[in-house]
């Protein structure tokens, strides 16, 4: 952990479409431990907005409690941000996305505030498929109260102070599958080139996105005999595919063998390339995806990468016909019935 | 003890049903005709927690002084479900009727020498009539209100015109309902004594009075006010109330054309899930509000903290019912005081607002609104079963076309650029409430970031002592500016006329006027108060220090606003003396009176004898 920031920067740092350099996208000092997995996912979020040309005032960032939920404190500094309570940020992303749907909105979450208190609030906002992008920083420990097995621990994994856990462990990337969410991807918090396209691919996407990242916990959960260390995850990581996004109105230059390939095209224009590392697997296929993710964790390996993606879903505004223009903008004046429609109303009432 | 002596349009009838047979509507359909002929009329539904099968009683109290509390004593009790008929015997007063289905023989041991019973063999005429079993059920029930339009005098053209209001569009259902309702004129002309001797009269006591159940009038007051996110669980005695602002919702925020709705109702996986959308939405700049019940409001307790400490304003509608626990679902009580006005771990205070008529839960569900916003904090609305899911009479509701949305302090793009260094947290005004940014607003001004822990005046974590305690001394400062804007009580008198004092508020007024009315008679005289609002302001203080003895009205066990009264103003308890019913069932005047006369010596009248 580093006390200060210098607040030197090169005056020749690239700037993106907007005039912003990358420092214009990052957050406070991280107070998290040095060489949390959870810094290197806030400093990929960073990068993204930041090669996405995103204004950060059009980002909501939203987040539970715990480690992980501290982290959008230590990503854009210019976006607004709810720490809300333990398990809850769904519901008040949801909520929010209600009242302003042109923002981006970006829930972070952990392995706990998911997978045990928020699991009600997890699945139900899947169903819902509102347009977020929620990622899970998943170490499979509860940081903040000293090391905990949380329930995405593997059954055998070994804590740091040795015990076993005994229980089955909960597949957050399947159970969102299963659950209908649009996109859904897993990754590696020490794999940026992965991570990143992985992020704007969720961000483009417009329904529920999901990306539970394996985000070692180097105080508590880094040990040998944990299947959430850096080694274990390094030693037994898979991937679907490789991946480049595509923006809108950009020419595709990647170029991979015949058959290996996957394209996906997204509702905006923006578009998907898929270098396919596993042959049989389909990203569009629910079915196949699920396959694929059973398959690598019968070998015992973590399947990583884009899983499944629907880049047609409805997502919760297109469910429920809302204005295209933001509710929160709307007025008196559209809102309101008025003292004429009122005296019809009592008189029905008589 | 017999009464024959002739009472007008000053009774009880009490309709005994089995729940799910489709008595509810010709039950309204005789209420609405005593309303339509300019009588004073309350009806309580008394049902159960169930869909079908289970006793369901429907109380329909007449008053030409305008008493419109529950009254004991039932005249006339129509009993239509053997599965109840001991307990509705035994409820009829001594000298009224029982009116029942004589297609079966009633039981020997149902006979009281002192009813009169009146035989209808609603399930033979029936039968006989209609050949489609489900028409036969229904139409009993239109039978015996026929069959009291005439014991009752009540006129005939005012139900006729009811069911042509009703089937508009289905035209060809109202001669089959003219019809149910001639057969029971018929039977009733060909075999009974008619009218009774409690009857209506025409009178023209109402004015432009309207009829209307609690949880209609909020959900309206809702749209009214704006609110463009609901998010909602399913709990009675709450659920119509979202379900009346999606019905408004349809004719009010629906294009006609395009199916475009100025509006988003979610309806969540649980009470937490709903108010974390209204705090979420909120926080985004839209209004928004849930409706629940106290167990509801137990689960919310959480996000109610983080909502006071993060000040997010929130509404909260609590249409409170029988507790704790489970408790009867479907009974009223005003037994969620002390979980609303607390609610949350650590130091938190909320707003109530209390609504006691129709119109006063659309204009204060549309005031919660403001204040929330003015205040950046929760605002609960505390009504309760009987109020929200039983219809009332109210004077009509009010909107002025002027009335502007008080968004409270929210700073705009151009605002914010004004500003050199933007504070979240920051009491600008002196007032403890600071000024709020919404998300999306300004591209390099004004972003927080919201959170329930605690931070300094610019929006930054902290566990600084000092920053911390500034903090929580500015709520409370807040709080104080607060009283000044929430309604004030209504009190009854100009000038002081009595050293005795009544305190009540919400549904708990009805019976608490007439108990003030029979006191009187009997030369007790009784100032009044009727509390609208927590926090309480300083008429509130006035009138209790004023008084000698103040009974405080209300409908739970512990004396819930009592306490509050003691806790928030550090009244003499000595002083506040608890007047109470807690048995699920709304408060009568009898009991207000009976308990009240208990405790009427004064110590100053005591000093002066001894």
């Amino acid at each position: 952990m580093t006390y200060v920031r210098p607040t030197f920067r090169h005056p020749e740092l690239t700037k993106n479409k907007l005039g912003y350099s990358v420092d214009y996208y990052e957050g406070a000092l991280s107070t998290l431990c040095a060489g949390c997995g959870h810094d290197s996912i806030s400093a990929a979020i960073v990068q993204t907005c930041f090669e996405m040309n995103i204004e950060p005032h059009r980002i909501a960032k939203l987040s539970g409690i715990g480690c992980s939920s501290k982290t959008p404190a230590y990503f854009l500094s210019n976006s607004h941000g709810f720490n809300s309570v333990h398990g809850r940020m769904p519901s008040v992303a949801t909520g929010a996305n209600m009242a302003n749907r042109d923002l981006i909105y970006l829930g972070v979450s952990g392995d706990g505030d998911t997978a045990s208190i928020g699991m009600g609030q997890f699945v139900h906002v899947v169903r819902r498929n509102l347009n977020m992008v929620y990622i899970v920083m998943n170490n499979g420990c509860y940081g903040l109260t000293k090391g905990q097995d949380s329930a995405t621990a593997d059954a055998g994994s070994k804590n740091k102070s040795g015990n076993v856990n005994l229980f089955q462990s909960i597949d957050l990337a399947s159970l969102a599958i299963e659950l209908g969410a649009g996109f859904v991807a897993q990754s590696f918090s020490g794999d940026k080139s992965q991570l990143i396209p992985l992020i704007k691919t969720a961000i483009k996407h417009q329904g529920f996105s999901f990306i539970n990242v394996i985000s070692p916990c180097v105080t508590f959960n880094n040990n040998v005999g944990s299947t959430k260390s850096y080694d274990y995850v390094r030693q037994h990581i898979e991937a679907t595919a490789t991946i480049d996004f595509v923006p809108m109105h950009s020419e595709i230059v990647a170029k991979y063998d015949e058959g290996t390939t996957a394209h996906v095209q997204m509702h905006d224009g923006s578009s998907l390339q898929l270098n396919k590392l596993s042959p049989d697997w389909n990203p569009q296929d629910r079915l196949s995806a699920m396959n694929a993710l059973q398959t690598a964790k019968a070998k015992g390996e973590i399947l990583t990468g884009l899983l499944y993606m629907d880049p047609n879903s409805q997502d919760l505004h297109q469910m429920l016909e809302t204005n295209k223009q933001p509710l929160n903008t709307l007025t008196k004046k559209e809102l309101c019935p008025g003292a004429d429609a009122l005296k019809n109303i009592n008189a029905s009432l008589r | 003890m017999l009464t024959n002596e002739t009472k007008v349009n000053d009774f009880v009838v009490r309709f005994a049903n089995v729940n799910g047979t489709g008595s509810a509507s010709a039950n309204f359909l005789f209420t609405k005709a005593i309303f339509r002929m300019g009588i004073f009329v309350t009806p309580k539904n008394i049902f159960p927690s169930n869909i079908q099968g289970l006793p369901t009683w429907y109380e329909v109290r007449v008053s030409e002084k305008g008493y419109l509390g529950r009254r004991e004593g039932v005249d006339l009790v129509v009993a239509v479900n053997p599965q109840s008929f001991v307990k509705d015997v035994e409820s009829v007063r001594p000298g009224g009727y029982f009116l029942y289905d004589s297609s079966k023989k009633i039981h020997p041991e149902l006979i009281r020498d002192d009813v009169t019973y009146l035989g209808i063999p609603l399930t033979d005429i029936c039968s006989k009539e209609y050949t489609d079993p489900r028409q036969r059920q229904l139409f009993k029930n239109i039978v015996y209100v026929g069959a009291l339009s005439a014991l009752l005098d009540i006129e005939f053209n005012v139900l006729e015109g009811l069911l042509s209001d009703q089937f508009k569009g289905k035209e060809k259902l109202i001669p089959p309902n003219v019809k149910a309702l001639q057969l029971g004129v018929e039977f009733v002309k060909q075999n009974f004594t008619y009218p009774l001797n409690i009857r209506v009269e025409r009178r023209d006591l109402l004015g432009d009075q309207i009829m209307i159940d609690g949880n209609s009038a909020c959900g309206l007051g809702a749209v009214y006010a704006g609110a463009t996110v609901a998010a909602w669980y399913p709990i009675t005695p709450s659920t119509s109330v979202v379900e009346a602002f999606s019905d408004y919702s349809d004719e009010f925020r629906t294009d006609k054309e395009t199916g475009v709705r100025n509006v988003a109702i979610v309806q969540a996986e649980d009470e937490l899930a709903a108010i974390g959308m209204v705090i979420g939405a909120n926080w985004n700049g839209a209004r928004s509000f849930t409706a629940t019940s106290g167990p509801g409001v137990s689960l919310m307790n959480e996000f109610l903290g983080l909502a006071y400490f993060a000040e997010v304003p929130t509404v909260l509608i609590d249409v409170q019912r029988t507790g704790p626990s489970t408790g009867m679902p479907t009974r009223t009580q005003q037994s969620d005081v002390m979980e609303a006005a607390y609610a949350s771990h650590g130091d938190t205070k909320h707003i109530l607002l209390f609504p006691s008529t129709p119109k006063e839960c659309f204009e204060m569900t549309a005031e919660a609104f403001d204040l929330a916003e003015q205040i950046q904090t929760p605002v609960i609305l505390m009504t309760d079963l009987d109020l929200g899911m039983n219809d009332h009479l109210s004077m009509p509701l009010e909107w002025d076309d002027t009335r502007e949305y008080k968004r409270g302090k929210v700073l705009s793009a151009d605002e914010l650029d004004q500003i050199q260094k933007f504070g979240r947290y920051l009491d600008v005004d002196g007032d403890g409430i600071p000024y709020r940014s919404i998300p999306g607003t300004h591209p390099s001004k004004g972003s927080y970031f919201t959170r329930g822990t605690s931070r300094d005046e610019y929006a930054k974590y902290t566990e600084d002592s000092d920053d911390y305690r500034k903090n929580m001394d500015r709520l409370i400062k807040k709080w104080n500016t607060s009283k000044k804007l929430v309604p004030t009580p209504f009190v009854y008198q100009q000038q002081k006329q009595s050293e005795y004092g009544f305190i009540f508020f919400g549904t708990s007024t009805y019976s608490a006027e007439e108990a003030m009315d029979m006191l009187k008679e009997e030369q007790i005289k009784i100032d009044a108060l009727r509390l609208k609002s927590f926090p309480f302001n300083q008429e509130v203080e006035n009138f209790i220090e004023a008084h000698e003895k103040v009974f405080v009205i209300e409908q739970n066990r512990d004396g819930q606003m009592r306490s509050l009264l003691m806790i928030e103003l550090d009244s003499n308890p000595q002083k506040l003396i608890s007047v109470l019913n807690y048995d699920g069932m709304p408060i009568t005047a009898e009991q207000i009176v009976k308990q009240v006369k208990k405790n009427l010596t004064l110590s100053s009248t005591l000093n002066k004898v001894i």
